[in-house]
Parts: structure tokens; sequence; C-alpha cells
């Protein structure tokens, strides 16, 4: 399946991202070479305002060629125009359900790290803007956003019943003035999916924001929602900045809030996310060196898949994570993006449904032409 | 044909085929003004093009950050080269969909372009042709169809020296504009105007049927590229409308109308916020003002250098 040009390309990046990653200010020293595959990769990753922000904050900014800091200097205004925008949507949402109050609206993924300035906040890319509220109270939601200028997607009616009846959410609402998308979550994962989440529970360990109408949840949580967001409900491109996210919150909870290493695995287990949580840690300790303590990867073995399933996995997440080479399309990489992109839809449906869903999309794609896609 | 000094060689000096060699492997890279370009070019029918048009840029070579690395080849080793779509990927992404062979100087124009205007959010970037007289620049905002690029073309051959007909790049808090001396775009019968109007410029090939319309590539002048690291404060905003038959207007307007117009028109203003609002507002103040409405190219020249030549600056 590779052959070994291939695979020495797939360690020079491999090599050039974690360096980036775990030494940012290093990029200082490296030949100019490295350092234009290095940002090439990082654009690639959507982690490049990440750096451009600790290369900042490390003070090595003037060290580098002036087109390196362009690029970055380009990247971290891009970031912060988004986190810009996503706090004034999250604004405005508080505003239109504000009569609502009693509805508990909790901000995840990029608007809970933005809220609560954990530290991948700094310099990262987010797309969408994330809520998630109790089911009961979804179409009183929904109906508020909709009176104050909100639109659903415009989609076809099998994939808007798709999102309601078998999802986790609604299909994304953007404003009518605005154009960031607002995805509404009554849980993390699919209804369908294998694993069966308790979102009552989740919203009933949710800290408020004091101040903000907001609230996110809880530490445990976020990080669990990261790791399930990633190994049981995400499609590939982005995944490597999601690890980021779980190592950086994994280090900043570790250190910062009491208790939570000893709640971790329990509640994990307690959610029904183990086997997400499970590779979750597995791979942020050994691609991204997450300081886990050792009793807690030993409590995860409890959720290890079987011997021939963690075989494969571990061959072909670090494949899939980590960013093509920009000059050097990988097939490998390709290969492993795809295996697991039909595991997660594996896990998101029993396979009677699945086969039906796949057949549907199959009959659209054949009448209706793809739209041209990433080389 | 320049000599070369110290700094970089010259892409007019290799040899064609050294050139197209090059360009075919994606060994080579142009500097346009702060933007260092590498260029993997499998489309051997513009390598002479590029090289003209291109002549007098920097030339860059061997491992270096480059500001984008931008690739266009065939799509499909099938059928007659000329007939076959090209794609342009910008670090291995596509960022639009396949285009006309036939078309693929324009497309690499527009693709280099693009990948400015999604990366480089230092600079405001004013939609703006940009031109410097007695070391002040000229912006010129308009959006397409208003006969922009072409009194661009016309006034860079006519001693203004050129920094953009397209990106009117500005650095937040000196009030400065940079140049990014490109092959100015024109479109249908500009192309005409413009090779009547200066018989000695060198234009590159007539490309019809993109979706702008017939477009052709005017050479910048050698002395504009020489002087790529030379910015400039902004002294003149000219919103020029081409209208046939006018007599020429030339009508000062209000600084916060100017204010209006030069924000709408810029690519990035929502991305940089309250600093594009400070730049703009500088810019404004800096400046004087005017709506010129033209028919005739020479006299919409000669106007504009009469301006800028009778300006004190007090």
């Amino acid at each position: 399946m590779t052959s070994s040009n291939e695979t020495a390309s797939h360690e020079a990046v491999r090599r050039c991202v974690i360096a980036a990653l775990r030494d940012p200010a290093g990029i200082a020293r490296l030949t100019a070479g490295e350092l234009d595959l290095t940002l090439r990769l990082m654009r690639r990753a959507q982690l490049l305002g990440r750096l451009a922000w600790h290369v900042r904050a490390a003070g090595v900014h003037e060290q580098l060629p002036r087109t390196a800091r362009d690029a970055l200097v380009g990247a971290l205004r891009i970031a912060e125009a988004k986190a810009h925008e996503a706090r004034w949507e999250l604004d405005r949402v508080v505003w239109a359900l504000r009569d609502e109050a009693q509805v508990p609206l909790i901000a995840m993924k990029g608007c809970a790290y933005l809220m609560t300035g954990t530290p991948n906040a700094s310099g990262r890319l987010f797309a969408d803007v994330d809520l998630l509220v109790p089911e009961a109270d979804l179409a009183r939601v929904e109906s508020r956003l909709v009176a104050h200028g909100w639109r659903g997607a415009e989609v076809t009616p099998y994939d808007d019943n798709y999102y309601r009846l078998w999802t986790h959410e609604l299909p994304p609402m953007s404003h009518v003035e605005r154009e960031v998308e607002i995805d509404l979550h009554h849980n993390v994962l699919m209804r369908t999916a294998r694993f069966k989440p308790d979102a009552s529970l989740l919203l009933a360990n949710a800290r408020a924001l004091s101040g903000t109408g907001l609230a996110v949840l809880a530490p445990t949580d976020m990080v669990l929602h990261a790791m399930t967001h990633l190994f049981a409900g995400s499609e590939m491109p982005d995944a490597l900045r999601e690890l980021v996210d779980i190592q950086d919150l994994l280090r900043h909870f570790g250190a910062h809030e009491a208790g939570f290493w000893e709640r971790f695995w329990p509640r994990a287990v307690q959610l029904d996310l183990a086997r997400p949580a499970f590779y979750g840690l597995r791979y942020a300790k050994q691609l991204l060196d997450a300081p886990i303590p050792a009793e807690v990867l030993r409590a995860s073995q409890s959720a290890r898949p079987p011997a021939p399933v963690l075989w494969l996995m571990d061959r072909l997440v670090p494949r899939a994570l980590f960013p093509q080479h920009p000059d050097r399309h990988s097939h490998a990489t390709s290969f492993a993006r795809s295996l697991l992109f039909v595991r997660v839809h594996w896990l998101r449906m029993p396979p009677p449904m699945l086969a039906r869903h796949l057949s549907y999309k199959f009959w659209r794609r054949l009448i209706q032409p793809r739209e041209p896609s990433s080389a | 044909m320049m000599a070369s000094e110290a700094g970089p060689p010259r892409v007019g000096a290799l040899s064609s085929a050294e050139w197209s060699e090059r360009l075919a492997a994606g060994r080579v890279g142009v500097r346009m003004g702060p933007f260092d370009v590498r260029l993997h070019v499998a489309v051997p029918s513009i390598h002479a093009p590029l090289q003209a048009l291109y002549a007098d840029h920097p030339m860059l070579d061997g491992p270096r950050v480059y500001s984008c690395h931008a690739d266009l080849r065939h799509t499909r080793r099938l059928g007659r080269p000329a007939r076959r779509n090209v794609r342009f990927t910008v670090d291995g992404i596509a960022p639009h969909e396949d285009m006309p062979g036939a078309q693929a100087l324009a497309v690499l124009e527009w693709g280099v372009n693009l990948a400015i205007a999604m990366r480089f959010h230092g600079f405001l970037m004013l939609h703006a042709a940009v031109l410097e007289r007695r070391g002040r620049a000229l912006l010129l905002p308009a959006a397409p169809g208003f006969g922009k690029s072409t009194l661009c073309a016309a006034l860079a051959h006519r001693n203004w020296r050129l920094f953009s007909d397209e990106f009117g790049l500005l650095v937040p808090g000196t009030g400065s504009l940079l140049p990014v001396p490109r092959p100015i775009s024109l479109k249908n019968q500009s192309i005409e105007v413009f090779r009547s109007f200066a018989p000695q410029a060198h234009l590159g090939p007539v490309i019809p049927n993109t979706r702008k319309g017939t477009v052709a590539h005017v050479k910048p002048p050698a002395e504009s590229v020489a002087q790529s690291e030379l910015a400039a404060p902004a002294a003149w905003v000219v919103f020029p409308r081409w209208v046939a038959g006018v007599p020429l207007g030339l009508e000062e307007i209000g600084r916060s109308e100017a204010f209006m117009q030069i924000a709408t028109n810029a690519f990035n203003y929502e991305v940089l916020g309250s600093a594009a609002y400070e730049a703009v507002r500088e810019v404004a103040a800096a400046s004087r003002c005017f709506r010129l409405v033209y028919s005739d190219l020479q006299e919409a020249v000669e106007a504009l250098t009469a301006l800028a030549d009778e300006d004190d600056f007090q």
C-alpha cells in the first residue's frame, strides 16, 4: 500500500508538523526550505494561525524572512476576524433568546474554547458556531431564531429529514445579514450512533459563564466531546487540529482543574464514550505527547478494541491525521482517510440505515455531478 | 531588456529553453513586489508569453519561503493540448474548477491574484489600480468595467510608475502603498484602444471567451518593476468611469464620500476591522479625492498628470 518514497515523504511531513507544534519558536532555526514546507503544511492543517500566535508570543517573529512573517500575520488576522465574528454571533443568539432565559444555551467546540480562553483558542481558525440545547427546547429555540432573521440552509427534503430524524443537530442555520453558520445540537452524537451518550448528563454538569447568557460543558465533557467528534463523528481533513485541541485541553485541565483526571475516565464510561476516549488518549499521547497519568491510560484499556482493529487503527490514524505533502499526493493517506470515513459511518448508523443512506447519496451524485473539490 | 544589476537575475536573462525547462519542473520563482511566487507550469504554450510579460521581474531560485506555490497543468492526457482543461492549484489545493486550456495564461494570473487576496491580511488590499508620480501615489479604485485598468496601463506608459492595476496594498499604520507590479489585464475594446495609445508597449496573447470577455496582458514597464521596493504615501484618490462620448469631467469630492467608496472597494476590510478603518481614514485624510468621467484616454492621462504636477503638497 505504500512505496518507500511515499513513506519517506510522510515521515518528513510528520517531523515538520510535530516539531512546529511542540516548539513553535523553533521554526526560527529551520532552513528556508524546511520553513517553507512547515508553513505550507500548517496552513493545510488549519494550524497556521495557531503557529503565528505562538511565534509572536515567543518573540521570534522578527527573526523570520519577510514572506514567512507576512504569511503568519495574514493567518492570525483571519483567525482573529473569525473569532470576532463568532463572538458577535453568540451575542446575537443570546439576544434573540433573551425571553427564553431558562433554556440553557451551551457553546461547544471553537466557541467554548473562545469563551473560556483555553490555550487552544489562541489563533484557532474555526468555522461554525456550535450550540447545544435540551432536545425538548430545540423547536422553541429554532423558531425564536427564525423569528429574528436566521434561516435554515436550503437542503433537500431528504436531507432535512435526515438531520431531524437521525442526527443530533438541525440543518445549519445562518442569519440573513451574516455568513456565520450555526449548528444547533441536542446531543454530541447522532441518534442512530453505536454509542449513546445521555445528553441530560452533559446538561446537568454544564457551567454557566457569568454575564454572557451562555454555558459550556464541564471540562471532562468538553474533552470527551472533542474526542467523540474526532473518533466517532468527524471527517478527516480537520482531524489534526482536533487532536491538537484534545492535547491542549488535556494539558490545560490536567494542570488547572482540580480533580480533572480522577473524574475523567469514570465520566467517559458513564457517558458511553469510552471507546472514542480510548482513542483520544492513545493518539494524543502517542503523536503529540499529551501528559496523561499512567493510571488513566491503564483504566482506558478497558475500552480497548479487539487486537486486529487496534492494529489497523494504529496504521490508519497517524496516516490520515497528518496533512498531505502539498507537492506529493499520497495515495496511502487518501486510502487511510477513506477507510476511516467508512468506519465513522459504520459507527453512526446501523447497517440497513447506512445502506439506504449511501444508496440515496450515490444516486444523488449520479444525477447531479459533484462540485469540484481539492486536488 | 534591462541589464541586471546586483541582486537576483531577471526572468528575461534565461534562454527560453532553460526558462521553459525550469517552469515545467517547478524550479523557478518570480518576485512580485512583496510576494515571492513559486511557479510550476506544465502548460508549454504559455511559457514564452510568461517569460515576455515577466522579463524584467527578479527571478528566484532554490529553497526559500515562498508566498505561494502556484501550479498549472492539464487535467487529462487525451485530446489536443489547446482543447484540454487546465487545473490551477495553490499549495496543492484547487480553489476553483478546471478552466479551458486556451485561457491558461489568464487562469494563472487570476489564480495568483486570488492566492494573494486570500492570504496576506497584514495589508489592507484595496481593489484599486495604483500609480506613482513625484513620490506620491494615485489610487484608482473602481469596480470592473469602469476603465480602471485601461487608464492604469495608459498612465504607466506616460511617466507614471506602475504599482498595480488590481491591488492597492496599504500597510496599516504607515499610510504607505506598496508596489506589486504585474502584467496589467485589459479587457475587450480596451485592448485595441491601448494598442493605438501606446504602440511601443508589449502585449501578451489575446485570449478570447474568458468569463471576463477577451483578455490581453500588458507587460509592466521595466522601470516600474526595477523600483518595486519603493513605497509611496497616498496623495490622490480618483474614482474613474469611462463613458462613451462624454467630455472629460474631473470633480473634487468630499473625504467622507471617498472614504465610503474606498472602504467598500477593499478585498479584506472586514478581516482587518478597526485597523482597516484607520488605514482608509488615513488615506482619505492625506489625499485629494476626485470623480473622473472620461471617454478619451489621452485627455484623462493629461488631466491626471496636470493634477499631480500642479499640487504643491502643502
